[in-house]
């Protein structure tokens, strides 16, 4: 029985150290990694081709890897540890087993039956604090070994004897008892000292360790390349000197021998190897592992990035033999981090500048607004300021006593102050806000000059001499914005005047070469602009250049300190603080001076020396039309004058004016300023009156004439003169006619009937004038007021004569002029009625009379704007036309022709 | 007598300052040539007129530049008919400042139309004043039982 026993304990034994030793297969190892569908793992191992070759061994390297350095080392010691622990295991597990047997045998030796023994070993076990080999966890396949025995029961059978204690048969009994049982145990000590011998020859028989071992590895190795094969990743060993000795890479692009032996720098050229091998390096001298990211630019990869792991591999003795690096490809993960962190870098300064653009554009509005409400309210304060400021002049006229008169004056000053200062406001802020447009006329910088000097010298209150010279290169006429150049100058002057006690203010025009020859001039003045000004321009448009004219207003003044010229022309700063309270003036002047000057494409300067006097200087860009279209009528004054003025010794325009003689000591310098102001005078009427009227000569000549009288003493010969040039030119608005002829007529057809004439004019003070020159002339008229009442008036009645005013509400002198020519052409009223016009069916011609109608004269009656021209309105079938305002010889005239012939 | 002489002279004068000044023009002297016995108050009645219908005129103009929207058409219309009446008085300068006006129209340039508006008010109270200040004297001399002398 207790054979039996034993026999049971020595195979259960052997069955538990060989199953623990080697597991099944590989699938009992594949649960243990944690695979899923266990079914078809089987299937999976199948599928996959392990391929050594891209791994790189130097075999001989590896093995002495593994035997020197202190991982390979302990990775095998831990092996032949375990296997050497097994075998161990077993044996002592065989001896102790013999132990209890010879143990058991002294005690039944030694009968000492009452003693019962228990073994427990105690196994101190995983004490190894060394590296554990990454077979040990993962790989689990070694099956537990059994840490103790099981429970080695040594059957303490109690001895039945019958026998009666301390007999001697009972102790016979005992002692063949005894005899029989130590029988038994040397028996069993003879058969387990067999089997000890039967399984130290299987051991002997069984495979050698390395064989095992091996095996081990293989799997590992497979396991290694089931995980890595796809993986991006390179592996590799590196001595010492950094030399690869082992390497594994998924993608080879050299071949072994390419690299075994051989570091980083002398494999790879380019960007990152020597960062790379530098790291290496810096691992290996501290000893600790370390990762980064290091970017390779090389011929053989391009750029690409790897984060590299490295770490140290020492030696058993703790010295360090090489390092074990890895790498990873990131180049598509660095790149994507990189355009994210692109991304957001443009996205915060996007963000960033749009804050600020908000800020800008916030500011900018809030300013606009500003500025916007200043000249609002500048406009609408100067409104009722002006009615006052007027009222105040009307109110001046009337009698008033004397003190009234000065309460006043003062009045008026501060008036014309507040609106000088509102003006100012307004001016800047227009400049300020590209509000203000420069217009272009021609203008002649002469008369400009005069002019402002003129006006100057009228409000002149003090004992000053003004002059002006213009130099012989200005041109006579030039273009550009005359009142903003005739605003810098009274500036410029009037400041001149304030600042000066004695001696003189001198303006001086001269022509100077372009400043700036390089870059081309901006022409602010747009040609829509120029356009506007009617033919004259147009016709010598084509033939412009530009001409700087460079103008000094000089006093001999206070001066300026050194110290205050920058802040000159900075808004509401005066030279000093005290100016103001002494002088006063907003301290606006200088500074929209600059500004217009600015604006015209020119520059302000000053020069100054206190006590002596400042000059201003300011330089413009002048367009200079060639074609002189008033040529022909100043030739005619060009001999007279120069016969008369030989004592003229420059010849450059120079005015003078001195104190409390306005006007009465001008003189004219030359015969060349003398044409000036000849020529000037002609076309200073013309102004702002088409060509129609230059030609109409004599009341315009009359009229430049009489405003030279008290200025020129010269005057009064040019006058009769020019009457006599134009008093044979006829008006352009009838046809050259035999006076005498017509007159005869006109009274002929005065005393047969009056003849029926109606007059279309929408207007009532042009109605009562003509009303009146009509009954002058001894004739009646019919009045309407618009187009359509023309229509239906000449429906009604028969008219001899019609005086059309172009432009009316309600319907137009062309279009009225159309319909009635439509009448007497075809006789009926039908384009009347389809243009709207209400007749009356009853009393209609057309209905009476069928065919053409007698033609009716329709003289127009134009103001010469542009949209009246005289070809429309010949267009329109009108006969002719008298401009406006309505002249009585005109008038006559034109009755007498078209009355006339009747 | 004298101060009858004087008045003439004065008249004469002012006349003269105003043509050289360019408030008048010889369409003014015109009027003037059409007042006679028959019509003894022609041209003041017209120049009342004048102010009558200028007032309204301007009024007009004021507003319309004040619309939201302006309607340049009829302010050109306004300007022309200003501009109209003034040539028939012959208030130059006033029909000056009535062409730049029509210009901006043409060109919608409130600013401009603005601007001319307050020269061609300001331009139209001047004249006024000075016509009326004209006729006060032309009153002085016909109280003082002087006749009007025409002044060419």
């Amino acid at each position: 029985m207790v054979h039996e026993m034993e026999d049971e304990h020595v195979s259960d034994m052997e069955v538990e150290v060989l199953s623990s030793m080697w597991p099944e297969d590989i699938d009992e190892a594949g649960k243990k990694f944690n695979v899923e569908k266990p079914g078809v793992h089987d299937n999976m191992l199948d599928d996959l081709a392990f391929v050594e070759e891209p791994s790189i061994v130097d075999f001989k390297r590896l093995v002495e890897l593994t035997s020197y350095s202190e991982k390979g080392s302990s990775q095998l010691a831990y092996l032949v540890k375990n296997w050497e622990y097994k075998q161990e295991n077993a044996i002592r597990l065989l001896r102790e087993e013999l132990d209890n047997l010879s143990k058991q045998q002294c005690q039944v030796e030694l009968k000492k039956l009452e003693i019962y023994e228990q073994h427990r070993f105690e196994e101190n076990h995983g004490g190894d604090k060394r590296p554990i080999s990454v077979l040990h966890e993962a790989y689990e396949i070694f099956q537990n070994v059994p840490r103790k025995r099981n429970d080695v029961v040594v059957e303490n059978k109690q001895l039945e004897i019958d026998a009666e204690y301390d007999t001697v048969a009972y102790w016979k009994q005992q002692a063949v008892q005894m005899g029989k049982l130590l029988e038994e145990s040397v028996r069993r000590e003879q058969t387990l000292l067999e089997k000890l011998e039967e399984s130290i020859e299987n051991l002997e028989k069984q495979s050698s360790p390395v064989e095992e071992l091996s095996q081990i590895l293989k799997r590992a190795d497979n396991f290694l390349h089931f995980v890595l094969q796809n993986a991006p990743v390179v592996i590799g060993h590196q001595d010492k000197e950094l030399r690869y000795r082992f390497i594994y890479n998924h993608f080879p692009s050299l071949r072994e021998e390419d690299i075994i032996g051989k570091t980083d720098v002398e494999i790879f050229k380019g960007g990152g190897v020597k960062e790379s091998q530098d790291f290496k390096r810096e691992v290996l001298e501290r000893g600790l592992p370390a990762k980064r990211e290091i970017t390779f630019e090389t011929e053989l990869f391009g750029a690409k990035t790897f984060l590299i792991y490295v770490e140290p591999v020492f030696s058993k003795d703790g010295e360090k033999i090489g390092v074990n690096y890895m790498g990873m490809e990131l180049t598509d993960q660095v790149k994507k981090r990189e355009k994210m962190a692109k991304l957001r870098e443009e996205i915060a300064v996007q963000k960033a500048k749009e804050t600020e653009l908000n800020k800008t554009i916030h500011i900018t509005e809030e300013t606009m607004r500003a500025k916007q409400m200043l000249a609002t309210m500048s406009h609408e304060i100067r409104s009722p300021l002006s009615g006052v400021v007027s009222m105040a002049e009307i109110l001046s006229t009337t009698k008033l006593d004397k003190d009234q008169k000065q309460l006043l004056s003062v009045m008026l000053s501060s008036g014309d102050l507040v609106l000088q200062l509102i003006n100012d406001i307004l001016d800047l802020s227009k400049v300020e806000s590209g509000v203000m447009r420069l217009e272009a006329t021609k203008f002649r910088p002469r008369e400009v000059i005069k002019h402002v000097l003129q006006s100057a010298a009228a409000s002149l209150k003090k004992m000053l001499i003004l002059e002006g010279h213009v130099a012989d290169d200005v041109p006579l006429e030039v273009i550009g914005d005359v009142l903003r150049i005739r605003q810098i100058l009274t500036n410029l002057i009037s400041n001149a005047i304030k600042f000066t006690h004695q001696g003189k203010v001198q303006i001086k025009l001269y022509v100077i070469a372009n400043p700036y020859p390089e870059c081309q001039l901006e022409h602010k003045i747009n040609e829509d602009d120029l356009a506007k000004n009617g033919h004259e321009d147009n016709e010598s448009h084509s033939h412009e250049s530009v001409v700087w004219i460079r103008c000094d207003v000089k006093d001999t003044g206070i001066g300026i300190p050194e110290t205050a010229l920058p802040n000159l022309f900075k808004k509401y700063m005066q030279a000093a603080v005290d100016t103001a309270r002494k002088y006063g003036g907003t301290g606006l002047g200088l500074a929209i001076c600059k500004q217009l000057v600015e604006l015209m494409g020119g520059k302000l300067t000053v020069s100054s020396k206190v006590d002596c006097g400042s000059t201003f200087t300011f330089i413009l860009p002048h367009k200079v039309s060639h074609a002189c279209d008033s040529s022909d009528d100043t030739d005619e004054y060009v001999d007279l004058a120069d016969n008369e003025s030989t004592d003229d010794d420059i010849s450059c325009g120079f005015f003078q004016f001195q104190p409390h003689s306005l006007g009465s000591v001008f003189t004219n310098g030359s015969g060349n300023a003398h044409k000036v102001n000849k020529t000037k005078d002609i076309s200073l009427i013309d102004d702002d009156l088409s060509c129609f009227d230059t030609s109409s000569g004599p009341e315009s000549s009359s009229k430049c004439n009489s405003e030279n009288e008290n200025t020129n003493c010269k005057s009064e010969t040019h006058k009769v003169n020019t009457k006599e040039s134009h008093d044979d030119l006829p008006m352009v608005s009838c046809s050259p006619s035999d006076e005498h002829s017509s007159r005869n007529i006109l009274e002929v057809s005065k005393s047969e009937t009056k003849p029926k004439i109606l007059l279309v004019e929408d207007h009532v003070v042009n109605i009562m004038v003509a009303r009146r020159m009509m009954r002058q002339l001894n004739q009646d008229m019919d009045v309407v007021n618009n187009g359509a009442e023309a229509v239906q008036a000449v429906h009604r009645c028969n008219y001899d004569l019609i005086l059309m005013d172009v432009c009316m509400p309600v319907m137009d002198g062309l279009e009225a002029t159309r319909l009635i020519r439509s009448f007497e052409k075809a006789g009926n009223w039908d384009e009347a009625r389809k243009a709207g016009v209400e007749l009356e069916d009853s009393h209609s011609y057309d209905q009476i009379v069928k065919g053409p109608r007698k033609r009716i004269p329709i003289i127009a009656m134009t103001a010469n704007a542009m949209s009246e021209s005289a070809e429309e309105c010949f267009a329109n079938c009108m006969d002719s036309f008298v401009t406006k305002p309505v002249t009585l010889q005109g008038l006559k005239q034109c009755l007498e022709q078209y009355l006339g012939v009747i | 007598m004298s101060s009858v002489l004087q008045l003439q002279r004065q008249f004469i004068d002012y006349t003269t300052s105003l043509h050289n000044e360019g408030y008048l023009d010889n369409q003014f002297t015109e009027l003037q040539k059409l007042q006679d016995e028959s019509n003894p108050d022609f041209v003041t009645e017209v120049v009342s007129m004048y102010f009558e219908d200028s007032d309204k005129l301007l009024n007009n103009l004021t507003t319309a530049l004040q619309q939201r929207n302006v309607d340049y058409k009829q302010v050109d219309a306004h300007a022309h008919q200003f501009k109209g009446s003034s040539s028939s008085i012959g208030a130059k300068r006033v029909t000056n400042v009535c062409a730049h006006f029509k210009g901006f129209c043409e060109a919608k340039n409130l600013d401009g139309c603005l601007r001319c508006l307050q020269q061609v008010k300001q331009e139209y109270i001047f004249f006024r004043n000075k016509l009326e200040a004209l006729f006060r004297l032309e009153q002085q001399i016909l109280q003082a039982g002087g006749s009007v002398p025409m002044v060419e």
